[in-house]
């Protein structure tokens, strides 16, 4: 199960495909944190992954840092190895960071469920918004843009008027 | 006509898929018998060379043959849409070209 909205932002501290570690400390300049429960493999999360990096780009001057976890079970799934996120980053040209949990842990505390699955948390690292990036796989039937909402509410000092959907994609891989 | 429709539970593409399936059908007038089967394991999986969720296979001939070969596994399947986008599900004019 999900953890309950207001919940303090998981501890980490993972390889990211850039070479570097990144914790959670990493980013405490930035404004609101997104992590997003991601990976190679799966359908869902490469059609949403250019608006991701859109939404990063887009909100990066406002402080907004997106944080995309891989923690699937790449002995299963090999497309979801560190080696094929490194390859996947730079083919896509990812805006945002993209970090490896190989012990699972981020998605075990998280209670992830699904890729790809958002977790908004505010200046106070407090999750304000959990759940899909918007209400279509298929970007052209997009009408509810719900994590940039959920930032604008956010970065407004507010809590987004929509703080929980149901995330739509594959399920992770646990070992 | 047969057409076999293997999905697995875990991936929330194959309502849609099968929708689409029956959409198209009914556009070109095609009734054909569509037999649906529920893939519960890798080992299932690997015996049907099943590439993931969902498989449409008509008269045994996959609807992307270009994806038919992939790793048999429990997930979600890709399919390449023409205009380069990934999607879950297959595009409709795969399907009729499927169903010709």
């Amino acid at each position: 199960m999900s953890v309950a909205l207001g919940t303090e932002a998981p501890q980490f501290d993972l390889p990211g495909v850039d070479g570097k570690s990144h914790s959670l400390d990493s980013y405490a300049g930035a404004e609101a944190l997104v992590l997003v429960q991601s990976c190679n493999h799966c359908p869902y999360v490469q059609a949403w992954e250019d608006r991701l990096s859109a939404i990063a780009r887009d909100y990066e001057e406002r402080g907004v840092r997106v944080v995309a976890v891989n923690s699937n079970d790449a002995e299963h799934y090999p497309e979801d190895s560190f080696e094929e996120m490194r390859a996947r980053a730079a083919a896509r040209g990812f805006a945002f960071d993209y970090l490896y949990d190989e012990p699972q842990a981020v998605a075990r505390e998280l209670g992830a469920e699904r890729t790809p699955e958002v977790f908004v948390y505010d200046r106070d690292r407090r999750l304000a918004y959990h759940g899909a990036i918007d209400d279509s796989r298929d970007e052209t039937a997009v009408s509810q843009q719900y994590l940039r909402d959920a930032l604008d509410a956010v970065l407004g000092g507010e809590e987004p008027a929509v703080s929980e959907t149901p995330p739509v994609g594959c399920t992770v891989k646990w070992k | 006509m047969k057409i076999d429709f293997l999905y697995w539970r875990g991936c929330p593409s194959h309502p849609e898929a099968r929708e689409l399936l029956s959409e198209v059908m009914g556009a070109r007038g095609i009734e054909a018998d569509v037999v649906e089967r529920e893939v519960f394991s890798e080992e299932e999986a690997r015996e049907l060379a099943f590439p993931g969720s969902p498989t449409i296979r008509v008269d045994g001939r996959d609807v992307d043959p270009e994806g038919a070969s992939g790793r048999p596994a429990l997930n979600c399947r890709i399919y390449h849409l023409p205009d380069g986008r990934s999607s879950p599900v297959p595009s409709r004019e795969q399907l009729e070209e499927a169903l010709t």
